[in-house]
């Protein structure tokens, strides 16, 4: 049985989608829609769907984000991730960034022969995946990979704003001082609510600035994503190992703690 | 004898603004031509040898030219414009004598004739040949200097009402916001399977919605009543899109219903609180207009339960594709500062017990709109 969940904050539209969904696919078996982002991410871990059709602009986590922290918090055990599918007003630059990543998208209001063309897709999808799980006793379905390269160039889009000029500096409050760090002393980021906390060897210190407005300001090849909320100096990682899951454990050179990978990134640590 | 001849700035009519040298040397050779032309309008009349009188004019006329372009490189930086107010008459006053001094000497040089010479023995013949100059210096000059004097007007015009358009292409583009008109489309289609007799009154809302935003911008003033039911053509369609998550209120004391306001002036502060206060927030919100006086001051109120300005900042920053605040509140600031200068205020502040605040405060006309 084929299941899908929807995420729409508009309770019409969701209502309709529905509706849609049941004449181009009457087959589909329909979760209890999530009204927002942070609501999808639980549903979706919780009731596991093939499909997940995720509105751009949503309270809380946005589309993108609540596609990030599904794919990154998929539980092993669960089979290969769900097929996304980005549902959209307008916004241009969305758009832009969905035909470079050739991910899956509609746009609203959906169109009954755009949304057939959406699913016929999606069923060819999932009956290549169960033709290679019947195959194979691989739990992870081959076109993971291709569904995670995806995503990682959408969620790797350039934002709209010129990037600015990269940080050398990084100015940390720490009780009532302010900390100069270098950058390239930073051992590692992690986003911390609305901050982030910076690593080093010797101590730790929270700059008011979100991981995603740091990314851009960092440089790529020094700095390595690694989670959706970690960010990690490339020479700084001492080992990978990946485990059965797909994630990949790091542990550091200077500091004691290990680190995640997550799937969305583990590409990264394949070995020479 | 030497001759007068008159420099010729560009006509427009006749050629569309060419550039650089190639402009340079299409204002010389028409300078040339005129040149041509006075001398043989002097050689015809004065009985004068014809290659004699052509050397003597395009030299001087060629020559005043020279340091009027001169100049006017000097003042515009390169431009080539004519020099503002007093300076542009100016200029032609000091390129004619200068030009002409200049241009004879050149002339002589040339033709080993010494017109200088001449003046020594007969100066009154320096006043009949300069005259001639000046009269022909004074007509053009001064003809072509007036009429770029009025293309400079008609450019600063014409500038002028581009500017307004954009700004009031700006103003319906952040109202006209696409991504609201496709939601509500998308909701209209929707209502139209599920529910026609309430597809047809959102319709309803939605036409007097467009009616008004397009005519906002050749409106001066409505009254506040207008003012409010436009906003409820709005907020019943925010209200069909967020279903149970929105709850409105606006409140219009009757005795301040017919007080004239600027058209869509609180639009853009109820759109606001919706798309960065409430719709973003998970969970229901409420939204609050009321308008009061107070005193000769008409205060107009916008609050609601969302977010906040610190989670919406913090929002834009994370999500910078996402759409800004800043436009729709620079709008409001211009439009009060335009109407009303100091007398009005405007103020975006943290609502207490969470939320924002929005504040205009204007001068009471005094005067109803009919």
């Amino acid at each position: 049985m084929t299941t899908a969940l929807i995420a729409e904050d508009e309770p019409l539209l969701a209502q309709a989608l529905r509706a849609e969904l049941a004449r181009a696919w009457p087959a589909l078996q329909l979760l209890e829609p999530a009204v927002d982002g942070d609501a999808a991410v639980e549903r979706a871990l919780s009731g596991r769907p093939d499909v997940v059709f995720l509105d751009i602009r949503m309270p809380g986590r946005t589309g993108l984000e609540a596609a990030e922290a599904i794919v990154e918090e998929w539980p092993a055990d669960a089979g290969a991730l769900p097929l996304i599918v980005f549902v959209t007003a307008y916004d241009q630059y969305a758009l832009q960034a969905f035909e470079r990543a050739a991910v899956d998208y509609l746009q609203k209001p959906v169109q009954p022969a755009r949304l057939a063309a959406c699913c016929a897709r999606l069923r060819d999808t999932l009956a290549l995946r169960a033709a290679a799980r019947d195959a194979s006793d691989v739990a992870a379905a081959p076109d993971d990979a291709a569904l995670l390269g995806r995503l990682r160039t959408l969620l790797g889009a350039p934002a709209a704003e010129a990037a600015t000029a990269p940080l050398a500096i990084l100015q940390a409050s720490i009780g009532s001082t302010l900390h100069m760090i270098p950058v390239d002393e930073v051992v590692y980021f992690e986003a911390a609510d609305k901050y982030v906390r910076v690593v080093t060897a010797e101590r730790e210190a929270l700059i008011r600035m979100s991981l995603r407005e740091l990314l851009p300001r960092l440089d790529a090849d020094r700095f390595w994503q690694i989670h959706r909320g970690t960010v990690v100096r490339a020479d700084a990682i001492a080992t990978a190992t990946r485990d059965d899951s797909g994630k990949v454990f790091l542990t550091l050179r200077r500091r004691p703690e290990r680190l995640v990978a997550s799937r969305l990134y583990a590409h990264l640590f394949r070995g020479m | 004898m030497p001759l007068a001849a008159v420099p010729l700035p560009p006509d427009p009519a006749l050629a569309a603004p060419p550039r650089g040298l190639a402009d340079l040397l299409f204002r010389g050779a028409q300078v040339m031509l005129v040149n041509l032309a006075i001398a043989g309008l002097i050689a015809t009349m004065s009985g004068n040898r014809f290659g004699h009188v052509v050397l003597y004019s395009q030299c001087i006329g060629l020559a005043i030219w020279g340091v009027i372009e001169f100049g006017r490189r000097v003042r515009s930086g390169g431009l080539a414009e004519w020099p503002k107010g007093w300076r542009g008459p100016a200029l032609v006053a000091v390129a004619c004598p200068l030009g002409y001094v200049i241009g004879v000497t050149v002339a002589d040089a040339l033709s080993g004739y010494s017109t200088w010479a001449n003046y020594l023995h007969r100066p009154e013949q320096l006043a009949r040949d300069f005259g001639p100059t000046v009269v022909f210096c004074t007509i053009v000059a001064g003809g072509f200097w007036a009429r770029g004097q009025a293309r400079a007007q008609r450019a600063q015009v014409a500038a002028a009402a581009h500017e307004a358009t954009l700004a009031r292409l700006d103003m319906l583009q952040s109202q006209l916001e696409p991504h609201m008109l496709f939601n509500t489309l998308a909701n209209l289609r929707a209502l139209i399977a599920a529910d026609p007799p309430r597809a047809q009154e959102m319709l309803d809302h939605l036409i007097a919605f467009l009616r008004a935003t397009l005519a906002a911008s050749r409106q001066s003033e409505h009254p506040l009543s207008d003012e409010f039911a436009r906003l409820d053509d709005y907020l019943a369609l925010m209200r069909v899109r967020m279903g149970d998550r929105l709850r409105t209120h606006a409140t219009l004391p009757p005795e301040l219903a017919a007080l004239p306001v600027p058209p869509l002036l609180l639009q853009p502060l109820v759109e606001n609180a919706i798309k960065h206060g409430l719709e973003p927030q998970r969970g229901p919100g409420e939204l609050q207009v009321d308008a009061a006086l107070d005193g000769a001051t008409l205060v107009l109120r916008v609050a609601d339960t969302g977010r906040g300005l610190e989670a919406a900042a913090q929002a834009k920053a994370r999500e910078p594709d996402m759409p800004s605040s800043g436009f729709g509140l620079a709008q409001v600031r211009e439009r009060l500062q335009t109407l009303f200068g100091d007398a009005a205020r405007f103020t975006l502040a943290p609502r207490e017990g969470g939320g924002t605040l929005a504040e205009i405060r204007l001068p009471v006309a005094g005067r109803p709109v009919s």
